[in-house]
């Protein structure tokens, strides 16, 4: 498969200050990739010197094979929907869309009917005469879009795009981008700081902290596996819990699985990331839904322990139980399915918690 | 709370309306009436056309006319073009912090008098002004050049004096333009003359009517500058005007050449208006 979007040790410094260091990645044609980080973590720079706005200061970045260093905005095949779309007010929405091909001097019947076209795509037939103001969130969000891809660029970045929505609009977008883009089979680069809008549409997720890639991964190993303490606590919610290593052992190949005591003395058996010496400081990176309450006696391989529950957060489907291990202060958050097999459990009740050894990760402790 | 809201209204607008009644209206009615009338030779005041004939019978005055009409125009296009890339150069390119310092600057000027800065041009252009005292030390004129007293100098003086009141509506309609426009549009393959032409000066355009208005209307009804740099071969209609009231102390001619140059005004702003398509209700806000 050809190589659409290609970043090798790209380097961005800004005075003394990283802010991008040295990220390579390669997005093939007709993928969906995702950079996904918290907000300062150099992304958007990223983005930018992918579109040419910036520079890097060493590396290299190829679009199809073709390097682009020293090239500017409006000469790269790449086009980039801003975080706040940057629609331009004074024009109807068939002059937004039709901005980028006049400016490729095409024929006025040619322009006329590839606007009509990717309107009618992203569900906007008609609204060329519109003007800007006139139109709801989403549909501006369709606009900026729409405006991108009659380019056919090779790459279309996206800057956050759907931060500006509100909620039930945002799952919905959600949703028709990952739709349009399998449909048009662009290639998107997508960046947000929202781990559910990365998960749902990419087919590969870049974890991006403080200018450094963590992971590059596909949706469910980034949640399954992740490869740093970072990953773990990023995407998806985590416990962590510190405890100490009692033996490592190799149960198969890239599998290894550890002995930990943790401090308050309850003994698990957890997936390691390393063989890591008896006595040496761990994180035990445990999800909220990787517990389950209550579990029945006979199911073989489970850690099990006993807790307290201090409060129930109720939150819907999201509901979560806060929880103390018996012997200690440390907070848990547990998953509370709402299926009124748990409605019994309140406040100061002690219940038992299982969690299979395949569920948790532990990582040296920092 | 209606009449106590109706009493404040009341309260608060009767100084405006008793301002713009005595002092603008009021005068401008006798002037109205003193254009149409005229003093005859056996002392009697009769009503007549006489004044505004005279304006289109005697070349020289309708001359000065189009002449200042002309002149105010390209100063008010000069003005723009040499203020524009300034107000753009202001709010897009020099961070915010400068911005204060770089409003000072051009601010300045105008903390003295008008009087003031035309003498100040005059020390430096005259023939035995610094200009030429520095041009003939170096050697690159032989005998000294006089440099007031030309229509360039005129409207030099005249730019000058009017760029405050473009670079100020510039600079707001400037500063809510986003920048992610203009990003946008080099992103989409813009280059530099379209983003100009497409995206700037559209957002800009409520600002530079706004800013063109302000500065025709002072440009036109300006006395002094044309009066002191132009010098005696560059007459201004304003002049025209002085000198019915003052030297000739023809009170009828003047009102009615005043109200030729109010008429003028207002044709060409009501022109200007209709050529950017603009409302005055939308560029005065």
């Amino acid at each position: 498969m050809q190589i659409a979007l290609s970043v090798q040790n790209v380097i961005k410094k800004f005075g003394d200050f990283t802010a991008v260091d040295n990220v390579s990645f390669e997005v093939p044609d007709g993928g969906f990739f995702s950079i996904l980080g918290p907000s300062g973590c150099g992304k958007t720079t990223l983005l930018r010197m992918i579109s040419g706005f910036i520079e890097p200061s060493a590396g290299r970045i190829e679009i199809r094979g073709r390097d682009m260093a020293g090239l500017s905005p409006n000469k790269r095949p790449v086009n980039l929907i801003f975080q706040n779309l940057a629609l331009f007010p004074m024009m109807s929405v068939a002059e937004n869309v039709a901005f980028g091909l006049q400016r490729r001097r095409e024929k006025k019947e040619v322009i006329e009917q590839k606007v009509a076209e990717i309107l009618a795509r992203v569900g906007l037939p008609g609204f060329g005469e519109k003007k800007i103001h006139q139109l709801s969130g989403g549909q501006k969000q369709r606009v900026a879009i729409a405006r991108c891809l009659v380019l056919e660029p090779a790459v279309l970045l996206l800057d956050e795009p759907l931060g500006a929505l509100d909620l039930k609009l945002r799952e919905q977008m959600k949703v028709e981008l990952k739709k349009l883009q399998a449909q048009v089979g662009t290639t998107f680069v997508y960046i947000t700081h929202d781990q559910s809008e990365a998960l749902v549409m990419s087919d590969k997720v870049a974890v991006m902290n403080s200018g450094r890639f963590e992971q590059i991964d596909t949706p469910p190993n980034l949640y399954n596996n992740p490869k740093t303490p970072f990953v773990a606590r990023f995407v998806g919610d985590n416990n962590t819990w510190s405890g100490r290593i009692i033996a490592c052992t190799q149960e198969g190949p890239g599998e290894i699985v550890a002995e930990i005591e943790t401090a308050e003395g309850e003994r698990f058996r957890v997936r390691s990331t390393d063989r890591f010496a008896p006595g040496a400081g761990v994180d035990l990176f445990l999800r909220p839904e990787s517990m389950l309450i209550e579990p029945d006696a006979d199911i073989a391989d489970l850690n099990r322990f006993q807790v307290v529950v201090k409060s129930i957060l109720f939150d819907g489907a999201n509901s979560r139980l806060l929880a103390n291990p018996l012997t200690a202060d440390t907070e848990l958050l547990i998953a509370l399915p709402q299926n009124r097999q748990y409605d019994y459990i309140q406040p100061g009740d002690k219940i038992a918690i299982g969690w299979h050894a395949q569920a948790g990760i532990c990582f040296p402790k920092v | 709370m209606k009449t106590s809201l109706r009493w404040s209204l009341f309260f608060f607008l009767t100084p405006v309306l008793l301002w713009l009644f005595l002092l603008i209206v009021l005068p401008h009615i006798d002037l109205l009436i003193m254009s149409f009338r005229m003093d005859t030779d056996d002392g009697k005041t009769i009503w007549t056309l006489s004044n505004y004939l005279n304006f289109f019978h005697e070349p020289i005055y309708w001359l000065t006319f189009v002449r200042t009409a002309v002149y105010s125009i390209i100063v008010t296009l000069l003005t723009l073009v040499i203020t524009f890339p300034l107000a753009f150069y202001i709010t897009k390119v020099v961070g915010l912090r400068f911005q204060g310092f770089f409003m000072t600057i051009i601010l300045m000027p105008f903390w003295v008098s008008e009087l003031v800065r035309v003498y100040g041009w005059m020390i430096l252009l005259r023939e035995s002004g610094v200009i030429n005292h520095f041009l003939l030390k170096f050697g690159l004129l032989r005998h000294p050049v006089e440099m007031l007293y030309h229509d360039s100098t005129m409207i030099m003086g005249l730019v000058y004096t009017s760029m405050l009141f473009m670079v100020v509506p510039l600079i707001s309609v400037l500063e809510s333009l986003d920048d992610g426009l203009i990003e946008a549009a080099y992103d989409l393959g813009a280059n530099m003359w379209h983003i100009l032409f497409k995206i700037i000066i559209p957002h800009a355009v409520p600002g530079i009517v706004s800013g063109c208005i302000v500065v025709f209307m002072l440009t036109l009804g300006n006395y002094l500058t044309p009066n002191l740099m132009g010098g005696k071969n560059s007459l201004w209609f304003t002049e025209q005007i002085y000198n019915e009231f003052i030297a000739s102390f023809n009170w009828n001619q003047g009102a009615a050449f005043g109200f030729l140059l109010l008429v003028l005004s207002s044709l060409v702003i009501w022109a200007g208006l209709k050529m950017s398509g603009q409302k005055l209700s939308q560029v005065v806000q």
